[in-house]
């Protein structure tokens, strides 16, 4: 932080001023002026969460793209597919054990199979030559497209959420001042979707501490950066692989009951969330888990801003940011050049 | 196929009409004489319909094979170029279509297509191989979530339809007969082109960036300008395929370039092969002859018709697995294996 602050003075004070700003925004009790010109600060702040959940969900789904990326060099194309059918599964296992939870292990173990047998039998194959296993994932992502299509129908599937997640919750953010009795009104917010934002902060820093604290993080930050180098060190690297590959596949798939629970599955959506992922790791930087969720964050919160203050174009205004990013910083927020 | 140029020692090299082999000649008279014996559906839909997505697959594929740049904003470009035409020229749309001489409005289409595919390669060239992919990728659902938010100039969901090509010489250039030639002329004209900027020192230069980026900016190349060059040509031919598509269908809506037909474009490069020009013109018949009979296919062998997308799917998956040159890596397999040379262990024609 401090070096960052040293080395470029005018960016930080931007960055702080900025954070202030958004803190003001979010804490304070709005003027007239404000709410005259922007509207109200419920719609603000429910746009903030919203965008915030949304960034949650998405990086759920680009953290384990990232993963594979940055190890594998490996572009998954087939990743959307692997949430679409990590939602149908875990959506099918929720109905007929009536647990929301289970759904959770068993899209995670299920998907992780679907996605050792492609690491195994497909790219395990076409090692080290990136544009045929690109092109492999396409080929993966369009039939198993079309399997879902066949098995689950274009119907829009819902997972049924438990009860005490049905509802929302108060939080302790102040929308506004009541006209008559004077009290503060406090932000209600869906309890399902505090439970998905924790649910990804955890997940986050887990991952975090695996990556940077325990003996695999470190064997997979050292594939990152030198393949071959570990290759010669005696660590089995296939096997690394093939954990990583399951591991990212899971997660997607987990992120597929998290979105078919308070979004819905049908298809098309496999494409919308390799886009989603897409995007959040060109602007995070592509192989860093922290620039996912800075990717995601930032995606997912323009995202929501975009479809309440000008609708039409709130798609568009995600693809802007990524050309920004490409255009100033090819290797993305956090990447590294 | 390299057989043209290889008789450059001018010695005792025969007249220019004796160097062209004679299977071209062959093609040449099946393609010219197709409309006596094929029927209308046949040269519209089927041929028609091949050339098209060709000369659209051959952008891709000059791109990918000379410039190792697999872009997939090819169809995206195509979809701009038909909504230039149908903006500046005719359609049925008249409150947005502004009725222009078609000479203007094709011209108005080229230009800005090859501007936003400049724009699009300037983009792409800042990063290399796998994420050029991703990032053509998201600039052509951009440009698909686009047209389908805006009804000021692109018109929304439903697009445009009513698109028709000017009555030149007083021909209707959709009647199958005329479309058939019209499509046929810029199919030739397009590979013909290829084949030759493939061998122009552009071409070269192009090929040696795509080999050895470094050393060719050693040697003194702009291997920055090279790749957005290749960018702007590839989008002429996308443009061309564009608008010829749209007069095709007389429509043009988002759904043309949406997410799914940029892939399509694609598989067709790949299916066909990403070695030679001929490649993309291959996989587009292929494509489009199991787009027109698949499903009757399907129906009769007692499947669901709709599976379609699966058998494209793993036809394209079986292809990369086991052929990545495509159709033609076969051919090529085809040929090493039977004039195997005993000393060399290779085929006995250089492809």
């Amino acid at each position: 932080m401090g070096s960052f602050a040293q080395r470029h003075p005018i960016w930080a004070a931007i960055i702080a001023a900025a954070v202030a700003i958004a803190l003001w925004l979010i804490f304070a009790i709005w003027p007239e002026w404000l709410t005259d010109l922007i509207g109200a600060k419920k719609i603000f702040l429910n746009a903030l969460f919203n965008g915030i959940t949304l960034g949650a969900l998405y990086f759920f789904v680009a953290s384990g793209f990232t993963l594979i990326f940055g190890l594998m060099r490996n572009v998954n194309l087939a990743h959307g597919s692997l949430y679409l059918f990590g939602g149908y599964v875990g959506y099918e296992f929720a109905t007929w054990t009536g647990y929301w939870l289970l759904a959770f292990p068993a899209a995670f173990i299920i998907v992780a199979v679907l996605g050792i047998a492609m690491q195994t039998l497909v790219f395990q194959r076409m090692e080290g030559e990136e544009l045929r296993q690109t092109l492999v994932t396409i080929g993966i992502s369009i039939v198993i497209a079309d399997l879902l299509l066949w098995i689950w129908g274009g119907d829009f599937y819902n997972i049924q959420l438990p009860s005490w997640l049905i509802g929302p919750m108060d939080t302790f953010f102040i929308t506004g001042v009541s006209r008559r009795t004077g009290e503060f009104i406090f932000l209600k917010y869906p309890m399902v979707r505090l439970v998905i934002l924790a649910a990804s902060i955890v997940v986050g820093i887990g991952m975090w501490l695996l990556l940077n604290r325990t003996r695999i993080g470190m064997i997979i930050r050292a594939g990152v950066d030198d393949r071959e180098m570990l290759a010669s060190t005696g660590v089995r690297i296939q096997l690394v692989f093939i954990g990583v590959f399951a591991f990212g596949a899971g997660l997607a798939g987990v992120a597929g009951v998290v979105g078919g629970s308070f979004q819905s599955l049908a298809p098309g959506e496999d494409i919308r969330f390799l886009l989603a992922s897409l995007v959040v790791v060109i602007v995070g930087g592509m192989g860093s888990i922290t620039g996912a969720a800075l990717g995601a964050l930032i995606i997912g919160v323009a995202e929501q801003f975009g479809s309440v203050y000008f609708p039409t174009y709130a798609v568009v205004l995600t693809f802007v940011i990524m050309v920004a990013v490409l255009a100033f910083r090819p290797q993305g927020l956090m990447g590294r050049a | 196929m390299a057989t043209i140029d290889t008789h450059g020692n001018g010695l005792s090299s025969p007249s220019w009409f004796e160097r062209i082999p004679a299977y071209y000649y062959f093609i040449g008279i099946v393609l010219i004489s197709m409309p006596v014996f094929a029927g209308d559906f046949v040269l519209f839909q089927i041929f028609g319909w091949s050339f098209i997505l060709g000369v659209i697959s051959l952008s891709l594929m000059f791109l990918a094979g000379y410039g190792g740049m697999v872009s997939l904003a090819q169809m995206t470009i195509a979809g701009l170029a038909g909504y230039m035409v149908a903006i500046f020229g005719n359609s049925a749309i008249e409150t947005i279509s502004q009725g222009w001489p078609w000479y203007i409005a094709i011209s108005l289409a080229l230009l800005i297509s090859v501007l936003f595919g400049t724009i699009v390669g300037w983009l792409a060239v800042r990063t290399e191989g796998i994420y050029t992919i991703m990032i053509t990728l998201a600039i052509a659902s951009a440009f698909f979530y686009f047209t389908r938010q805006n009804y000021v100039i692109f018109n929304g969901f439903s697009g445009f339809n009513g698109v028709l090509p000017p009555r030149l010489f007083g021909i209707d250039w959709r009647h199958p007969i005329a479309f058939y030639y019209l499509t046929l002329f810029w199919a030739l004209a397009a590979y013909f082109t290829v084949v030759y900027i493939s061998r122009a020192p552009f071409g070269l230069a192009l090929q040696g960036v795509r080999d050895n980026a470094r050393r060719m900016a050693a040697l003194g190349y702009n291997v920055t300008a090279h790749r957005v060059a290749a960018y702007s040509f590839a989008s002429l031919l996308a443009g061309i395929g564009g608008i010829l598509l749209t007069w095709q269908s007389a429509q043009i809506s988002p759904g043309t370039a949406g997410i799914g037909p940029a892939i399509d474009i694609l598989v067709i490069a790949v299916i066909g092969g990403l070695r030679h020009p001929i490649g993309p013109f291959i996989g587009a018949f292929i494509y489009v002859l199991l787009k027109t009979f698949a499903t009757d296919v399907l129906i009769s062998f007692g499947l669901a018709g709709e599976r379609f997308q699966l058998l494209i799917g793993l036809g394209f998956l079986v292809i990369v697995f086991w052929s990545p040159d495509g159709i033609l890596g076969l051919w090529q397999r085809f040929q090493d294996s039977r004039n195997r040379d005993p000393l060399t262990g290779r085929g006995g024609r250089e492809l």
